[in-house]
């Protein structure tokens, strides 16, 4: 079961620095491909089917529009360097966010033992216990996302509206303006 | 050891976003980080020999109509898949809105590479 996932999960690394690292753009989508659909088996063997199902639909929705960004563009290939001081930037960033993590590393507990496990009080227990009595769904993930924290799928599809109006303003041709006065 | 695996992906992406010059390759390293997010956030949830958090017959007592106790203590965590579920599709959301910035800007400017990319133009 454990194997499984380092095999997964060794292979999602793989593809995602072949992504990282090709030159042309189409196969660097087609490797972004690969890391979700590897991450979307990762959920199925983590016992978390609807998200794996969410997860399918989303990569290939975002496979469309990437695609749709390097179709039909000239293949770049970017040569020469950054100046220094941005590299040098770039570095130290990485290296901060590097420390911080390997500080979060002493306080995690092991893996197969979440933390909720311990804590009888914690909100996830409450959740499995009553989640059937108190909302009558036997899938508790959507008792939770539709009953429990109903606002927060609120507050998501209202961000989802605001960055498709976002899109589809970026997007347009031309502004209302634009088109009452032609040419100057 | 699997979490250490997961920071390795963060890392990567991490990398790809702020290294590279190319718009689309920084959008793809975002990307990256998200999934090795989501894939963190699960994995803290999870419960050797766990069972998906859905409740059929057989986990019920067929006389009094309660959850048996293998159920609740073998069910995975419910509430981070919740959660994940909704970062996932904002993931989408910002996904179409970073695509859609870098579409107009090679349409004005004939090039991904952020380092030619410094003239304002109104």
């Amino acid at each position: 079961m454990s194997l499984f996932l380092y095999i997964l999960l060794l292979f999602i690394i793989i593809a995602a620095i072949i992504a990282v690292e090709t030159k042309n753009l189409l196969s660097a989508v087609i490797c972004v491909g690969a890391v979700g659909f590897g991450a979307s088996l990762m959920f199925l063997f983590l016992c978390a089917p609807d998200i794996a199902i969410t997860q399918i639909v989303v990569e290939v929705l975002g496979l469309i529009i990437l695609i749709r960004a390097c179709l039909s563009r000239d293949i770049t290939f970017i040569s020469g360097g950054r100046e220094f001081f941005g590299v040098v930037v770039s570095v130290v960033i990485i290296l901060v966010i590097f420390l911080a993590g390997m500080k979060v590393f002493e306080t995690l507990p092991d893996f197969g033992t979440p933390i909720f496990a311990e804590a009888p009080e914690a909100a996830s227990q409450t959740y499995i216990e009553k989640g059937l009595a108190k909302t009558g769904a036997a899938n508790l993930v959507a008792s939770v996302i539709l009953d429990f924290r109903a606002y927060d799928t609120l507050g998501e599809a209202t961000v989802l509206f605001t960055s498709i109006i976002g899109a589809t303003v970026i997007l347009r041709r031309k502004s209302k303006k634009l088109l009452e006065e032609p040419d100057e | 050891m699997l979490y250490a695996l997961c920071f390795l992906l963060f890392m990567i992406g991490l990398y790809c976003a702020v290294i590279k010059k190319n718009m689309v390759k920084i959008v793809i390293g975002i990307m990256v980080m998200e999934y090795a997010v989501n894939l963190f956030l699960i994995m803290l949830g999870y419960r050797t020999g766990g069972i998906a958090p859905i409740i059929d017959k057989s986990q019920l007592e067929p006389s009094t109509g309660q959850l048996t106790a293998a159920f609740l203590n073998s069910s995975v965590d419910p509430l981070p898949q919740a959660l994940v579920l909704t970062a996932i599709v904002i993931s989408l959301g910002s996904l179409a809105l970073m695509i859609s910035i870098c579409v107009r800007t090679y349409g004005k400017y004939g090039t991904f590479d952020i380092t030619q990319i410094r003239r304002l133009k109104g």
